[in-house]
């Protein structure tokens, strides 16, 4: 890792997040002239994908719990080969990016404790901040023992440490498959994967498929790994509660309708030690959503930011790749981080090849998000006794009521009226929850702010963070540069 | 009757009217407490004004604050009677602070001027070297979400309120409200709580009122055990509010809250209704908040929300009939007062509907005073 002094000037792109978009936009980027500085919470790069176990586990083969490990490599290595353009700050933690185009003051927590302040200023900003796991709650999931799908798989391939000895993976989307196959390899015992939705609803995207081979070898992979650890894929079906009382002894599963609605009388239980459990992934947008970028809602309800051809976000000088402009897959992630660097760079023209393959990794993002887009009956499996929001405590009731008595809409009036996401987390874990609940029409996403919207004052809208993560107040204060001093009012 | 905007003042007027035996219907484009009253904070102060006739309405507001807590539960507003501590950093500052407080004691006021000594017994955590401060026990605070959504549901449970959100007032004239929902409303008069945009609601009638916004930034810190007693700000704010400049006016009020967090409020700016992140506000807060409670240092902001305060030029609220329309009352304008003089506004304008006699003058409040200023 680099650590050089910051250009006179500033630095001409600052690259917020090292996941795999990150990555190839900084090579890219570097490649072609720029000086760059790549920021990312994580000690290491890599991202939600490619995350490495901690050095000092001196992991034998970490590439065994990777597809893509190569690839990985080579990213890594074009990073490296342009180390004197690219600056890579790992465990800097971005909590708020201002300015414009020109100069933008990019502002980082770091060291032990998040407790020291670094800033850089850029030219220009991309973002290439990922995605988190959407969560919907059922009784019993504050249990301990019943954690985010990809979260076990990053304890995984972080730690090597396995969330339990039997583990119910469930939840939807692409990722369980790849989840319960990491974790059977790994030693675990994985009784079934519960899919919410139904694997038929793919044959209508048949084009999409036949047009990404390598997506179905992907699949068929995973696929390999479960059938011989014996693992079963039970598509509509989901855990409808966990039951334990120091921690999961088990879980009940349920059949589902097409809207997600439990079917009564199919409950069954199931014993494990462990759930892991994850609806998709949301794109994470407080940064740039702090700067005015425009947001579009994806086919599961969830917002990701506007760009354009050349990955330009709706504002001057901001630009973004991967998962932050909707969820595609670590290829997809890799094509816009390319096609990213290229265009700050200034190269207008970009390769046919990388277009084409982006436009069809796309169609089957579109796809898997239509596919696995959460159905309203989900909410058929609260009780009204169930925590929604684990940091404030608020139950479904409270929620509920709020609704029915005061005609709460959106997941930001939900939270003034009850607190739902005033706590910790600040919405992350039960955001997408409430939104549903409410019957919002953003479901986990800032309500796009439309020019009217924001004269509404949508002033905290629920998913937007002005901080992007908790500051110590005292550094908070020693960012104020234009304070003569602290005596006196400032006039 | 129309009450428009379902935020602190609307949900306070359309109890008081239903209260009264009047039907309502409260109409708001968005969600209930969806403007400014769900981005400030909840201070019901009376230190922070100077003799004169907000401060006569602040100090019936909160005297109904009292009542109100009574009898819908202090727990459903979370309402807090802590008092407020104004602090002075230096002897001038010291000395102006009492000077006030002497003339706002005349008016109705309690104050007990605290001599520097005596001020760690009020606040164990402050800052030393301090000047002196004044203690004001009549200073509260209400959570504004809770208070207005308790005052609207109170008000619906007379059986007398609709509750219409999601739908925006288009037009109007006399016994007619225009909707885009609920096609045209008919009624006998209308409010114009519309805060931070009742110039515009105003507007759609052809009358004029000059409200603007001010935006205000807070800053939220994480859980805390009670670190902070009282509301405590440092003196110079006094003289933010009165004053007449656009540029960024700060000084931090920290306060303690029911649920943890320490809150730390409030910037004061004219820039819009722009929403951007400005950091130096924010870190100006945060240097203020630290300077008075230096062990806030190592405590982390949760998040930072911000909101635009409807203000007047005079800095005075409108509250009552519109010059040219006396159908059309508005009751708006309240800069970063407005949860702390609700309940009297709303008293004001349901005695004015009812034509009974007012517990004070409204005239300081008419909304024809700048249509004066002009001609
Ligand atoms: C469990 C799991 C299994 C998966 N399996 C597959 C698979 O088999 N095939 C496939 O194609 N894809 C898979 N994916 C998806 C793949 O991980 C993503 O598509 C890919 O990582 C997206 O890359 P990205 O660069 O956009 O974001 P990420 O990889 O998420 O990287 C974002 C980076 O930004 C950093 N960051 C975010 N906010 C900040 C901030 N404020 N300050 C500093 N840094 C910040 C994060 O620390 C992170 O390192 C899987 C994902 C998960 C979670
Ligand atoms: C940061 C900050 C801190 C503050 N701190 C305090 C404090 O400590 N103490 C205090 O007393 N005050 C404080 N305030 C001020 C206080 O929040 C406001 O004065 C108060 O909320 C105003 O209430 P309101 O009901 O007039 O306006 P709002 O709550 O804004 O309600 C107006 C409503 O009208 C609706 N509306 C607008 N146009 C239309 C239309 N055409 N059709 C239908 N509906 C419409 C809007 O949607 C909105 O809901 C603070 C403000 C800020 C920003």
């Amino acid at each position: 890792m680099t650590n050089s002094a910051e250009p006179a000037g500033g630095y001409d792109l600052a690259v917020v997040g090292a996941g795999p978009a990150g990555l190839a936009a900084a090579a890219t980027a570097a490649e072609h002239g720029l000086r760059v500085v790549l920021l990312d919470s994580a000690p290491r790069p890599g991202g939600q994908f490619y995350r490495q176990p901690a050095a000092e586990l001196r992991a034998a083969r970490p590439q065994a719990l990777h597809h893509h490990w190569p690839a990985f490599q080579r990213l890594l290595g074009r990073v490296d080969a342009a180390a004197e353009r690219v600056t890579s700050l790992g465990d800097h933690h971005v909590w708020s990016v201002t300015g414009e185009s020109g100069a933008f003051t990019v502002r980082a927590l770091t060291g032990p404790d998040q407790r020291q302040a670094r800033s850089v200023t850029a030219r220009q900003v991309l973002f290439a901040t990922g995605a988190h796991e959407r969560q919907l709650p059922f009784p019993g999931w504050t249990l301990p023992g019943v954690v985010g799908a990809g979260g076990a798989q990053a304890m995984l391939k972080a730690g090597l440490v396995l969330p339990g000895r039997r583990v119910v993976v469930a939840g939807s989307g692409p990722l369980l498959l790849a989840v319960a196959s990491s974790l059977a390899a790994a030693g675990a015992r994985v009784p079934l994967v519960a899919e919410a939705a139904d694997y038929l609803g793919y044959a209508a995207g048949a084009r999409v498929l036949a047009a990404n081979p390598g997506k179905l070898v992907e699949g068929a992979q995973h696929g390999a790994v479960l059938l011989r650890h014996g693992v079963r894929l039970r598509p509509r079906t989901a855990v409808v509660a966990a039951h334990g009382s120091d921690r999961v002894e088990a879980v009940t599963l349920a059949r589902l309708d097409a809207a997600w609605r439990p079917v009564p009388g199919t409950e069954w239980r199931v014993a494990c030690d462990a759930v892991a459990v994850g609806h998709g992934l949301v794109p994470q947008l407080e940064l740039p959503l702090e700067l005015g970028c425009r947001t579009r809602r994806l086919p599961d309800g969830s917002a990701a930011l506007v760009v354009d051809a050349a990955q330009r976000t709706t504002v001057p000088g901001v630009w973004a790749a991967g998962e932050s402009t909707g969820i595609g897959g670590v290829q997809l992630a890799v094509a816009e981080g390319e096609l990213a660097g290229r265009a700050v760079a200034g190269q207008t023209a970009a390769p046919r090849p990388l277009l084409r393959r982006r436009a069809r990794l796309r169609a089957f993002a579109d796809l898997m998000a239509a596919r696995h887009a959460p159905g309203s009956g989900w909410t058929g499996w609260l009780d009204d006794a169930t925590e929604v929001c684990r940091c404030e405590e608020v139950t479904v009731r409270e929620v509920r009521s709020a609704v029915a008595e005061l005609g709460a809409a959106d997941q930001r009036t939900v939270k003034l009226l009850t607190r739902a996401g005033m706590g910790w987390c600040q919405a992350r874990m039960c955001g997408p929850a409430v939104a549903r609940l409410c019957g919002a029409p953003s479901a986990d996403g800032p309500d796009v702010p439309g020019p009217d919207v924001a004269v509404a004052g949508q002033d905290d809208g629920a998913p937007t963070r002005p901080l992007s993560t908790p500051v110590p107040l005292g550094l908070l204060a020693e960012c104020d540069t234009t304070a003569p001093s602290s005596e006196g009012a400032p006039r | 009757m129309v009450v428009i905007g379902a935020g602190m003042i609307g949900a306070a007027c359309a109890d008081a009217l239903a209260t009264r035996g009047m039907r309502v219907a409260v109409v708001d484009r968005g969600p209930v407490v969806g403007g400014t009253t769900g981005a400030g904070e909840g201070n019901l102060l009376v230190s922070d004004k100077a003799p004169g006739p907000e401060l006569e309405l602040a100090v019936e507001s909160l005297r109904l604050w009292g009542e109100l807590a009574g009898e819908l539960g202090a727990r459903a507003l979370e309402y807090e009677p802590k008092g407020g501590l104004v602090v002075a950093r230096d002897q001038r500052a010291f000395a102006e602070l009492r000077a006030s407080a002497e003339l706002q004691r005349a008016a109705g006021v309690t104050a007990v001027d605290v001599p520097a000594d005596g001020l760690r017994e009020w606040e164990p955590h402050l800052a030393p070297g301090l000047a002196g401060g004044v203690h004001y026990p009549q200073d509260a605070q209400v959570q504004p979400a809770l208070a207005a959504a308790a005052l609207l549901r109170r008000a619906r449970a007379t059986g007398r309120v609709d509750l219409l959100t999601a739908t925006a007032v288009t037009g109007l004239a006399k016994g007619r409200v225009e909707t885009d929902a609920h096609g045209t409303l008919h009624c006998g008069a209308v409010v114009n709580a519309a805060g931070t945009w009742g110039g515009e609601v105003a507007a759609l009638a052809g009358a004029t009122l000059p409200v603007l916004p001010r935006r205000g930034f807070v800053l939220v810190t994480e859980p805390l055990p009670p670190l902070v007693r009282h509301k405590v700000y440092a003196a110079d704010y006094v003289a933010d509010v009165a004053s007449g400049s656009a540029d960024l006016q700060s000084s931090a009020v920290v306060e303690g809250t029911a649920a943890g967090p320490v809150l730390i409020g409030a910037s004061r700016e004219r820039v819009g209704f722009d929403r951007s992140l400005s950091a130096p506000v924010l870190a100006r807060l945060a240097a203020q908040a630290a300077e008075l409670f230096p062990v806030l240092r190592d405590v982390r902001v949760l998040r930072a929300y911000r909101g635009f305060r409807p203000y007047l030029p005079d800095h005075l609220p409108a509250i009552g009939p519109d010059p040219d329309r006396p159908w059309l009352l508005h009751a708006c304008g309240h800069e970063g007062a407005g949860i702390g003089l609700a309940p009297a506004t709303a008293r004001l304008i349901a005695q004015l509907l009812d034509g009974e006699k007012p517990f004070m003058d409204p005239a300081a409040f008419g909304p024809g005073r700048f249509e004066k200023e002009e001609s």
